[in-house]
C-alpha cells in the first residue's frame, strides 16, 4: 500500500521550525533586532505575521524588543522575540521584568560562541548559565533546548504554552548548527496540536487580583483595555500589583515566583533516556551535542560496551531528580559540551551527595569540552568511552 | 473655559491606599498629573481605553495614582513598552509619562525611533533638569554650569533641547510649556491626545528640594515665578534682543503636522496582503 503523502512533510531549517512552531502555537506579536545566527526567525515572522493579522516590528535594539513584547503581552498578545548571546545579554533586565510581573513571553537564544561578539557563525552552548541567571535578583527560569529541527518546532510550541501556563518568560535555546541545519519533518495537523489559550478572568473586575495569593495554573490573566484595570510594576508589589515595602509582602511575592516553578517541576521537566537501563557508562548531553552522543552510544553498543545517554530537553529547572535516578549508579558519566563545563558543574552539584563527590579525586564525571566553534564528534566521545576503566 | 465637574475628574484617580503620593513638597509632578487627568476628562475618555506607561524616576511614579491600565516599566524603556501595547491594540490611547533622564539619556534611542515611526503615542515629558529619584545627578537637560551631585563644580555637558530633538526625529506634534502654566499644559496634553501620531509635550517643572536647593533657586514658589517669567511664548521670545534670549525657554505648540501614522501603515500593509475577493 502506498503511504498517503501528507501535505505537511517539509524540508525545514531549525530557525524556521522555531518560527513555525510559535506561529502554530498562536504567536500574535514579534519584536526583534537582527543578530546572527537567529535572524531567520525574525525574517520568517516578518513575512507570516502580517498575513495572519499578527504584528511584526523590527525595533531599534534588543532592549526595545523585549520591552515591546512584554507590553504587547499585557495587551493580550502571545509574544516572542529571538536573538543570540549579545542580544540576550541586553534583554536580561527585561527578562527579569517579565518574570517579576508574571507576563508571558518567549525569548529564543540561538547560541553562538562568546564571550562578547565571539564567533557569530559558529555554534556554542555557553549560554546555559546565562539563560538560567539572565536576570538580577532571585528568580527561577524555564529553559528548553531541542536537538533537532523536529524538536525545535515542538519545543517552540511547548515554550509558548509554558509561558502562558506559568505566566513567565520562557527561554528557548538553540545553537548555530541546529538553527541553520535542514531536516525533513512532518508537521502535525494544526487541530492535533495542544495550544494553550490565555485564560481570561471570569470574575467581576472589582474582585480581580493580578497576582492572586494562591493561584492555580494556568492562571487567568486580564488584558489591558478589557475592563480589568490593574497596575504593573517591576517594584516589589502586593497581590494587587501596587508597590510595597512590607517585608512579609515582599517575601511572599518572591516565594510565589519560586514556588510556581519548583512545585511544578514534573510538569515542566522533560528528559530523554536512551539505552540507559543496563548501561554502565552514561553520557549526559543536551542540544546539538546530544546527537553526537547518541551516535557514540550506538557505535559503542555495536562493540558490546554498555553505554547510554541521558538528555535534558528542559535544561532549567535542572532535572535533579532524573539525574539522580538515572546516573546515580553509573561507573562514569561523560559530559560533552561546547563550553567550559556549565552542564558538568551542575551535574557535580546534584551528584555531590550521592557519589560523595570529590572534585579533585573522582573520575566519575569525565568532561569533553570544546569552545573552538567546532562540534564534538561521535568518535571523540567514543574514544573517551574507551578510556573508562 | 468650561468647568469640569470634580466628580468627572475624580473618577480617573485611584482612591484606595494610593494617596498621599510619593512626591516631595513643591514638586511639579502633581500639577502635571492634574493637567493630565483634566485633559482626559475634557475628552471624556473611557478609563478602559487608556493605558498609561512610565519608566523609572519620580515622574514615572504617576501611573500608580490613575485608574487606567497602568505599567511602571524599566528605566528608559517606557516608550518601547508602550510600542508593544499600541501595536497590538491600536484602538487604545497610550500615554507615556517620563522624565528628562528617562526619556533622553537611557531612553534616548527609543524616543527618537518612536518619533521616526510616528507611532501614535502621547509622551508627557516632565523636565526637571535633574535626576530626581536617584538624588540629584545631572541629566541631559541640566544647563551648562548648573550644580548637581555629580557636577558640583558646574556641569560641563551640553544640554539637549528636547523639543528640537523630537522634531528632528520626526515627531508630528511637539509642544512645550511649564508647570506654572498648568492650564496651557492641560490644553497641550489634550491636543496631543487628539493628534494622530507621535506627540511630545515637554513640561518644564520644578524640583525645589534637589535642583532648586543645589542651584539656589529658592523655594517652590520662587521656582514657579521663575517659570512664569522665563518660559515665554514663542512670539515673545522672537521679539527679544539676542542677549536677552539666552536664559529664556520657549513655550507653545512647536510642531503640528500630518504624516502617516505607524499602526495605520501596518494596517495598510496587512490589507494589501489579504487575498482579493475571487482570488484562489
Ligand atoms: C538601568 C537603570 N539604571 C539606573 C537606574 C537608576 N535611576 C532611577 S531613576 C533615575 C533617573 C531619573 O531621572 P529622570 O528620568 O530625569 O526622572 P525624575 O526622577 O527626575 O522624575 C536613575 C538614573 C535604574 N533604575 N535603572
Amino acid at each position: 500500500m502506498v503511504k498517503e503523502k501528507t501535505r505537511n512533510t517539509v524540508l525545514m531549517q531549525g530557525n524556521e521550525a522555531i518560527a513555525r512552531g510559535t506561529l502554530d502555537a498562536g504567536l500574535d506579536f514579534f519584536a526583534g533586532y537582527p543578530i546572527t545566527p537567529s535572524t531567520e526567525i525574525a525574517e520568517l515572522c516578518s513575512r507570516e505575521l502580517p498575513k495572519r493579522g499578527g504584528k511584526f516590528i523590527q525595533m531599534e535594539d534588543e532592549i526595545a524588543s523585549i520591552s515591546a513584547i512584554i507590553g504587547a503581552s499585557l495587551a493580550g498578545a502571545k509574544t516572542m522575540t529571538a536573538t543570540s548571546g549579545p542580544g540576550f545579554s541586553l534583554m536580561t533586565e527585561g527578562i527579569g521584568f517579565a518574570k517579576m510581573t508574571e507576563t508571558p513571553c518567549v525569548v529564543v537564544n540561538v547560541m553562538r560562541g562568546g564571550p562578547s561578539t565571539g564567533s557569530p557563525t559558529k555554534p556554542s552552548q555557553a549560554d546555559i548559565m546565562q539563560s538560567r541567571w539572565g536576570n538580577h535578583g532571585d528568580a527561577p527560569a524555564i529553559v528548553l533546548y531541542p536537538n533537532s529541527v523536529k524538536e525545535s518546532y515542538e519545543l517552540a510550541i511547548r515554550a509558548m504554552n509554558l509561558a502562558e501556563k506559568y505566566r513567565t518568560c520562557v527561554v528557548l535555546l538553540s545553537d548555530e548548527v541546529l538553527g541553520h541545519m535542514r531536516e525533513t519533518i512532518e508537521l502535525p495537523d494544526l487541530s492535533k496540536i495542544k495550544i494553550l489559550k490565555r485564560i481570561q478572568p471570569s470574575i467581576p473586575p472589582e474582585w480581580y487580583k493580578h497576582y492572586p495569593e494562591n493561584p492555580k495554573y494556568p492562571m487567568p490573566m486580564a488584558s489591558f483595555g478589557e475592563g480589568y484595570r490593574y497596575h504593573v510594576t517591576g517594584l516589589a508589589h502586593d497581590s494587587n500589583g501596587f508597590p510595597t515595602n512590607l517585608g512579609s509582602e515582599v517575601q511572599s511575592m518572591s516565594v510565589r515566583l519560586q514556588k510556581k516553578i519548583v512545585n511544578n517541576i514534573d510538569d515542566i521537566v522533560q528528559i530523554e533516556s536512551f539505552q540507559m537501563d543496563d548501561a554502565k557508562i552514561a553520557i549526559f548531553a543536551a542540544g546539538i551535542t546530544s546527537r553526537a552522543a547518541k551516535e557514540a552510544v550506538v557505535m559503542a553498543r555495536r562493540k558490546g560496551v554498555k553505554v547510554g545517554m541521558l538528555r535534558p530537553l528542559t535544561i532549567w529547572p535542572f532535572p535533579d531528580r532524573a539525574v539522580k535516578k538515572y546516573l546515580g549508579d553509573k561507573k562514569a558519566v561523560i559530559v560533552p559540551e561546547l563550553n567550559e563545563g556549565q552542564l558538568s558543574n551542575e551535574l557535580k552539584r546534584v551528584m555531590g551527595g550521592i557519589w560523595n563527590y570529590d572534585i579533585r579525586k573522582t573520575k566519575n564525571i569525565i568532561e569533553i569540552q570544546k569552545f573552538s566553534g567546532q562540534l564534538i564528534t561521535p568518535d571523540e566521545i567514543l574514544a573517551t568511552i574507551k578510556e573508562v576503566k | 473655559m468650561e468647568k469640569i465637574p470634580q466628580k468627572k475628574i475624580h473618577q480617573y484617580l485611584r482612591h484606595d491606599k494610593k494617596f498621599p503620593h510619593v512626591w516631595c513638597a513643591g514638586c511639579s509632578n502633581g500639577i502635571v498629573l492634574g493637567s493630565t487627568i483634566r485633559a482626559i476628562a475634557q475628552l471624556d475618555y473611557k478609563k478602559d481605553d487608556i493605558a498609561m506607561v512610565s519608566g523609572i524616576g519620580c515622574s514615572s511614579r504617576m501611573p500608580v495614582y490613575v485608574d487606567f491600565n497602568t505599567l511602571h516599566s524599566l528605566h528608559g524603556r517606557a516608550i518601547a513598552y508602550a510600542t508593544g501595547i499600541k501595536m497590538y491594540k491600536p484602538e487604545m490611547k497610550v500615554i507615556v509619562v517620563t522624565g528628562d533622564g528617562d526619556a533622553t539619556a537611557i531612553g534616548g534611542n527609543h524616543f527618537i525611533h518612536a518619533a521616526r515611526r510616528n507611532l501614535d503615542l502621547t509622551v508627557i515629558l516632565i523636565n526637571n533638569n535633574i535626576y530626581g529619584m536617584t538624588g540629584g545627578q545631572f541629566s541631559p537637560t541640566t544647563p551648562i554650569g548648573a550644580r548637581a551631585t555629580t557636577s558640583m563644580y558646574g556641569n560641563i555637558d551640553p544640554t539637549f533641547d528636547i523639543c528640537r530633538l523630537a522634531k528632528g526625529s520626526g515627531a508630528t506634534f511637539v509642544a512645550r510649556t511649564s508647570a506654572f502654566h498648568a492650564q496651557e499644559a492641560q490644553n497641550f496634553i489634550r491636543a496631543g491626545l487628539q493628534h494622530k501620531g507621535f506627540s511630545v509635550i515637554e513640561i518644564v517643572s520644578a524640583c525645589p528640594v534637589i535642583y532648586g536647593r543645589l542651584n539656589r533657586k529658592g523655594d517652590a514658589s520662587k521656582m514657579m515665578l521663575w517659570m512664569k517669567e522665563n518660559v515665554i511664548p514663542v512670539k515673545a521670545y522672537e521679539k527679544l534682543p539676542d542677549d536677552k534670549k539666552e536664559d529664556k525657554i520657549t513655550r507653545g505648540i512647536l510642531v503640528q503636522e500630518e504624516r502617516q501614522e505607524y499602526t495605520e501603515a501596518y494596517e495598510n500593509l496587512m490589507q494589501s496582503l489579504k487575498p482579493e475577493a475571487g482570488d484562489k
